[in-house]
């Protein structure tokens, strides 16, 4: 056993720790935040140089073959910069499908497109009714020729706007909450009879709503076999958004800690206060135990066993959900009236580890399909 | 023993209710329902209209315009305003500023300020909170030096909720650096149009603009509007403390857990309401359990006293219940927690809501509500408080 990085991933982990600090101080972020996009096109471009939207994708199309841990190490420094290029959208979960299910044509056209960053995706699933469950899909998709004909109403498609095109599950039979009959198609954003309603998002991201009245789509994978394609790639990015909400939480842990080092109350830092010390400790624990399950999770996601995968990956969103949570709220509330103000870093990442708990199913949802397991 | 309100009070209840049904405009009703921002007019209508029956300032002395009210109305009439959706009246001044004027100031003092406070033309911030001195407030170093007739005020407050309405501010202000840092406080009235007096917003994490910096730079203020004795400000400080943290929680409480079990029946999981999913079930009906213990806790400290103890506990245990609401109500949304469309939280925003309407306010409102465990004395000051006066420790 070994939990040490190899001498790539720390290279790869130093340059994007390079590129975090050059790019991503706040007042960047900020502009980057407030923009047309809410994110740079330079930035994607400098990613594609880097070879990191290649990183996960297959070396025959194009990329170079990481696994989940060189993703893990890249996603966790992202996390320590909040970083809001659709690197999750369009790599992590979009190459994810493909590779998991596109055909060998969809494969050899899209994937090397993807890694050069002439192409993104964004991945739409959650419905009104829907809540967390990635089966509960009322979107239909009839037949209509040689292809199929998507109708309904698709929500928070993170990253949408911009991207080239949409993965969308959408049912080819059964129920309106049964597994089997739903089937993932590409579409095309220009498509005839798609509507979208682009809006930020409360922790600086882009997301947008998807009405879709007959819209072309290619099937991605078997027809019918969406639901199984689903849990395998939504599997990979919840072990890669575990990653991000720990460098999430490692930044706000440090900075906490050395503003209670350095705010003099009383005539004395307020690390000098038993309560708060405690305090900094129980961060600090939580902080530890998240990482633990990062690197669990992603060290099982490639498990063979379904349940094993699907227990490590429901396991692993809890603890970040409970870390998360208190590690963003104790931050606040120990730089005082600081804490809440925009103009400091503190409520950027606590926003953001909030709204990473919701992602792909919160505490409750995880908790509960843990004990189903 | 018993816990039944008497039949006075429940027809004193009936009578608020009445008043408010007559009196607040739908519309506006709508904007306190639906969390959205609210504007100053919004605030001094509802103000005027509490005034114009008498009812604006219930706490005062009855003959500068208060009320002879008990407790349990104080009580009921406090909760039936946030029930009915009422626009919450503004401390600074009726609340807060009034309370020490009436009982330290002089009779000039009196004269000059309550009537604009009664009548809600003059709205008041307060300058407590410095860069440097939070939770100790008593290390503030704006200064205020006496020359001729004047104190000249140099120094900064922040946190100033509202201040950009404001017309007057109530400072601590330090007027000697002799002993112990409590003893060379003074309480200061100052008027806002003051020349050297800036006023800068800070946008806090939900994005509002609540509070603001407020700067001072060699600020002329004519010594006769100091409050009581020089040096002695912190006596007053403290006094008008108590009341920042006296104020009844229950009501809001309680709009919050139907604005919650609202949203529970109409979201769905699994093809059933939120509300019937066993797991959110019990969050629901364990928060419930809470509230009711508050509101017991609360009713227990009606009329007592000595109100300072209990102040920081309510204080505490009311805060987090606000907290752990807002969080509850956030999970709730689901995903619908995301968007974020400032405008649409003003109210007039004429187009279609992302999601339900419901949703758009809960993040916001999640973020936002982190302040209340650290304003009014963070609630690690409270638990210091209680552990010194109450456990002797």
């Amino acid at each position: 056993m070994d939990f040490s990085l190899s001498e790539e991933q720390q290279l790869l982990k130093d340059s994007v720790q390079r590129f975090v600090r050059d790019e991503y101080e706040l007042e960047s972020r900020r502009k980057l935040v407030a923009s047309d996009i809410g994110y740079s096109e330079d930035n994607w471009a400098k990613m594609a140089e880097l070879g990191w939207l290649a990183l996960p994708l297959p070396e025959e199309y194009g990329g170079i073959g990481g696994g989940a841990v060189e993703t893990m190490v890249l996603m966790e420094e992202f996390g320590r910069g909040l970083v809001v290029e659709p690197y999750m959208s369009s790599i992590v979960i979009g190459g994810g499908f493909l590779m998991a299910g596109g055909s060998k044509e969809q494969k050899t056209e899209l994937l090397p497109k993807l890694a050069a960053g002439e192409m993104k995706l964004a991945f739409a699933y959650a419905e009104r009714q829907s809540r967390f469950d990635l089966n509960d899909v009322e979107c239909k998709a009839e037949k209509n020729g040689d292809g199929y004909s998507l109708s309904g109403h698709k929500g928070v498609v993170f990253h949408a706007a911009t991207a080239d095109k949409i993965i969308v599950s959408a049912r080819t039979s059964g129920g309106s909450r049964d597994a089997d009959g739903i089937t993932l198609f590409l579409i095309d954003n220009n498509s005839a009879g798609l509507s979208r309603r682009d809006y930020p998002t409360v922790d600086g991201l882009r997301a947008s709503e998807l009405e879709m009245d007959g819209v072309a789509g290619t099937p991605l994978g078997e027809v019918g076999g969406g639901a199984a394609l689903m849990e395998e790639v939504v599997g990979q990015a919840i072990a890669a958004i575990c990653a991000e909400a720990v460098g999430c939480m490692d930044v706000l842990q440090e900075t906490t800690n050395e503003y209670l080092k350095t705010r003099v109350q009383f005539g004395v830092p307020l690390s000098k206060f038993q309560v708060l010390q405690h305090r900094m400790v129980d961060m600090f624990m939580e902080c530890e135990q998240a990482r633990s399950m990062c690197y669990m999770v992603n060290l099982k996601i490639g498990d063979e066993d379904a349940t094993e995968r699907a227990k490590a990956v429901s396991a692993a969103k809890v603890q970040i959900g409970n870390s998360g949570r208190y590690v963003g709220q104790q931050s606040v509330q120990l730089h005082g009236g600081m804490g809440m103000t925009d103009e400091l870093h503190v409520g950027h990442y606590f926003k953001r580890l909030t709204m990473i708990d919701t992602m792909f199913g919160n505490k409750d949802h995880h908790l509960k399909r843990y004990a189903d397991l | 023993m018993d816990m039944q309100f008497r039949d006075e009070d429940l027809a004193f209840q009936a009578e608020v209710r009445q008043f408010i049904a007559e009196n607040l405009p739908a519309d506006l009703r709508e904007k306190v329902r639906r969390g959205l921002h609210l504007d100053k007019e919004d605030f001094v209508f509802w103000q005027k209209k509490l005034n114009e029956r008498g009812w604006f300032a219930p706490h005062w002395p009855v003959q500068l315009g208060g009320v002879e009210w008990s407790p349990t109305q104080h009580y009921l009439f406090q909760n039936e305003q946030v029930e009915g959706y009422c626009p919450p009246v503004i401390p600074f001044g009726v609340r807060m500023v009034a309370p020490v004027i009436f009982t330290f100031g002089s009779d000039e003092q009196k004269q000059r300020f309550l009537p604009d406070i009664l009548d809600s033309t003059a709205w008041w911030c307060q300058g407590y909170s410095e860069p440097g001195s939070g939770s100790d407030l008593a290390s503030l170093q704006t200064k205020a030096v006496r020359d001729g007739d004047d104190y000249i005020v140099n120094g900064t407050k922040t946190w100033t909720t509202l201040a950009q309405f404001a017309d007057w501010i109530f400072c601590l202000v330090r007027t000697s650096g002799e002993g112990k840092p409590q003893e060379g406080i003074s309480f200061l009235l100052i008027d806002m149009k003051s020349p050297g007096i800036e006023v800068t917003p800070i946008i806090t994490i939900d994005g509002s603009h609540e509070v603001n910096s407020v700067f001072f730079t060699d600020v002329r203020v004519p010594a006769e509007n100091l409050i009581g004795v020089e040096n002695e400000g912190w006596t007053y400080a403290k006094f008008l403390l108590l009341f920042e943290r006296s104020n009844s929680l229950t009501g809001g409480l309680k709009q919050q857990l139907h604005r919650l079990r609202t949203i529970a029946d109409q979201e769905c999981t699994n093809g059933a309401p939120l509300s019937s999913d066993p797991a959110f079930a019990a969050q629901l009906a364990d928060y419930e359990v809470q509230l009711r213990t508050y509101e017991f806790l609360e009713l227990r400290t009606l009329g007592n006293s000595n109100p300072g103890a209990e102040a920081s506990y309510l204080k505490i245990i009311g805060t987090d219940l606000q907290q752990l609401a807002s969080e509850l109500t956030l999970r709730a949304v689901g995903y619908y927690g995301n968007p974020y469309i400032r405008d649409a939280l003003v109210h007039g925003y004429n187009q279609p809501s992302v999601g339900p309407d419901y949703a758009a306010p809960a993040a916001p409102q999640y973020f936002n509500y982190r302040k209340t465990a650290i304003y009014a004395g963070s609630n690690e000051i409270q638990r210091n408080i209680l552990s010194k006066a109450v456990l002797g420790m």
